[in-house]
């Protein structure tokens, strides 16, 4: 039963604002994740939650308690660390005793508990071993039953899968997910991995230069992301940006490229028609390209040039020049596409972005 | 081409001598060869003469003829002698615990960040650096029955109304003396167990401090056995060169007064040099071998056991 609120958090270090007005109602049972790329804050943020990093203005409240003073054994948090951060000196059991011990309960229920963790994550036949005799997955999993043992209100998690290899890390997602549907203690995850962070959040807070850009479910931030940097960063391959001008012509919008214009359909020209004149950009995900067929209306289609192709079995990854621009369109695997090929494209007209050029804000 | 010009007879034996290297035995032997006869020379070679020369009954200008145990049984019986190997226990006892103790205080207040860190944790080394006959003599000074300043300030602070004469009184002047060595190894206790200390992670101690570790608790838990192999180490090494201390106590009192300073070493020259009794003298400071040689065995078994775990 916890509910973490983070108000008007602020961090500076020296000459560095690392963290700036961050605002957060974080409810009972909810799997929230920070992403954003390094040094964007949301590691900070997650240590000042943890009381590892002193609050430079704002509150942080655990519980409608304010724990912006509380050093961090008082908060009854547990924190996953990225390099795992096991005493190298004692044995499995040992690590994940500690806390329990340290809290002076009795040895019984010490015993109990680390076993029922151990039940859970499946390593009651490493107790005995010391972590260097582990692997890096195994390791992983000591660091969670560490903090599962605990019982604590909040679990916190700073990139713990970025030390394992690609397919573990799927795997422990996946693990990770099904141990919070079963606890249902709530967690605060720092990521910089976007797959991550859609994956395992029910809520996502991007941040980036210590600013929050958006906070939202994983399709929310999907579709409609709320600035260009959400855009580009939530997404694999990223979405594709082409700086336009707009034009009102005979009462319809029209985005102008040097080698292209497109007349996005409604509701996305009436939010349009308001900035007629600005400078925009307008943003494609790959996945909202399609070859054209004869069907498909001028309106919404271009021409481009394949320069590499990317077959990936599931689907196929173009680069294609497109004028003075480049994209990226992810097709369907049989798609006839070969490097110097001219291609028509068609564009998925719903899934149209357009953001404002100079504050980035989506329109 | 060299070679084209090269005799044939020549070539062919450049050609074996490769061969021959190219068995990793002869390899070995080769590339050990320089190690051995360093190693032999100024290693084995006096040490050997030294343990002969125990063994007999030479003086300076004496060649002497071997005289099996007798030197050994006459330094037995000899009271200052067992002076000087209380004296070295006590001294190498009592010095290393202060040593560790200051030292690993010293090196966790080193750990943490503060402005000017680097150039504390230089000046620190300054006692490690200035030549140990400099210092010591700057140590006399201060200990100088007429001009110490430690009387001078004890005095006008009002602790003693008469002068101490540090060097002049038997225990006094032990005492004196361990000062000065603690004072001269702290640095090298410090700046190795800095290092030791900065091989732990950092998230170790945070880890700690989430789980409910209090500071002490978290040194004792985390931080004392992460660095219990380097502190084995460097107690190691403080153990032997103070064991076989001789500069400090030679520049300080001498061995005096009446003796009663005296380390294996001192007293080792003292005998040997100083009187002319080689043999005897090399009695005195072989005797220092089975009690370093047990020191070191013990030593090195424990830090092989803390190093498995």
């Amino acid at each position: 039963m916890a509910q973490v609120v983070i108000r008007n958090l602020n961090k500076k270090f020296d000459e560095v604002h690392a963290v700036k007005d961050v605002n957060l109602n974080i409810n009972d049972k909810e799997f929230i994740v920070f992403v954003g790329p390094s040094g964007c804050g949301k590691t900070t943020t997650l240590r000042m939650v943890a009381g590892l990093e002193s609050i430079t203005s704002g509150d942080i409240l655990i519980n409608d308690t304010v724990v912006n003073e509380l050093p961090p054994m008082d908060r009854d948090i547990a924190m996953v660390f990225q390099n795992y951060a096991l005493y190298p000196h004692m044995s499995v059991y040992d690590n994940m005793a500690f806390g329990l011990k340290m809290r002076k309960f009795d040895k019984a229920e010490i015993g109990k508990r680390v076993q029922e963790a151990a039940d859970i994550l499946d390593i009651g036949q490493l107790l005995k071993r010391k972590p260097r005799q582990l692997s890096g997955g195994q390791r992983q999993r000591v660091a969670l039953g560490r903090a599962i043992v605990r019982h604590p209100q909040v679990f916190l998690f700073d990139e713990p899968l970025s030390n394992l290899d690609a397919k573990l890390r799927v795997q422990m997602r996946v693990e990770l997910k099904k141990l919070h549907n079963r606890l249902g203690t709530t967690a605060i995850y720092v990521t910089h991995d976007q797959v991550e962070a859609m994956t395992l959040g029910d809520r996502v807070v991007v941040m980036k230069d210590g600013l929050v850009q958006q906070v939202g479910a994983p399709l929310e931030l999907y579709n409609q992301p709320a600035n260009r940097f959400v855009a580009g960063f939530i997404g694999s391959p990223a979405m594709n940006f082409a700086p336009v001008a707009m034009a009102e012509r005979d009462g319809a919008i029209w985005l102008e490229g040097p080698e292209f214009r497109i007349k996005p359909p409604e509701p996305v020209a009436s939010r349009l028609r308001g900035h007629a004149g600005k400078e925009v950009v307008l943003g494609i995900r790959p996945e909202d390209l399609r070859l054209a067929n004869g069907a498909d209306s001028a309106d919404l289609a271009f021409e481009a040039t394949v320069e590499v192709t990317e077959q990936l079995g599931s689907e196929i990854l173009l680069d294609l020049k497109a004028g003075p621009g480049q994209m990226v369109a992810a097709l369907e695997p049989t798609a006839p596409a070969k490097v110097g090929d001219r291609l028509r494209l068609a564009i998925n007209p719903n899934r149209l972005h357009v953001f404002d050029a100079r504050s980035e804000a989506a329109i | 081409m060299v070679t084209a010009t090269m005799p044939a007879t020549g070539r062919q034996k450049t050609r074996t001598r490769i061969r021959v290297l190219e068995d990793e035995r002869w390899l070995a032997l080769t590339l050990l060869t320089p190690t051995a006869v360093l190693l032999g020379l100024f290693i084995a070679y006096p040490f050997i003469e030294g343990v002969y020369l125990s063994l007999s009954a030479s003086r300076v200008g004496v060649p002497g003829e071997f005289v099996g145990l007798k030197n050994f049984e006459k330094i037995w019986n000899d009271g200052i002698f067992r002076t000087a190997v209380w004296n070295t226990f006590w001294y190498t006892g009592i010095t290393t615990v202060f040593k560790l103790f200051l030292g690993l205080w010293l090196a966790l207040l080193l750990n943490r960040h503060f402005k000017g860190k680097a150039y504390i944790r230089a000046a620190i080394l300054l006692p490690f650096i200035i030549p140990t006959v400099l210092s010591t003599f700057a140590w006399k000074w201060m200990f100088d029955p007429t001009f110490s300043v430690i009387n001078w300030a004890l005095f006008k602070l009002g602790f003693i109304s008469a002068r101490i004469n540090w060097l002049g009184d038997p225990d006094l002047a032990m005492t004196s003396i361990i000062i000065v060595n603690i004072w001269r190894g702290i640095p090298f206790f410090a700046i190795s167990l800095l290092a030791g200390l900065q091989t732990i992670s950092p998230e170790l101690q945070e880890a700690a401090a989430i789980d409910g570790a209090k500071p002490w608790q978290r040194f004792w838990h985390v931080t004392w056995p992460l660095l219990l192999p380097v502190t084995m180490v460097v107690v190691l090494f403080s153990v032997i060169q103070t064991f076989a201390d001789f500069q400090l106590v030679y520049v300080m009192t001498g061995g005096g007064p009446a003796n009663a300073t005296h380390l294996f070493a001192t007293y080792a020259y003292q005998i040997g040099i100083g009187t002319g009794l080689l043999s005897e003298g090399a009695a005195i400071s072989l005797a220092m071998f089975p009690f370093l040689l047990l020191i070191v065995i013990v030593q090195l078994l424990y830090i092989r056991r803390v190093e498995v775990r």
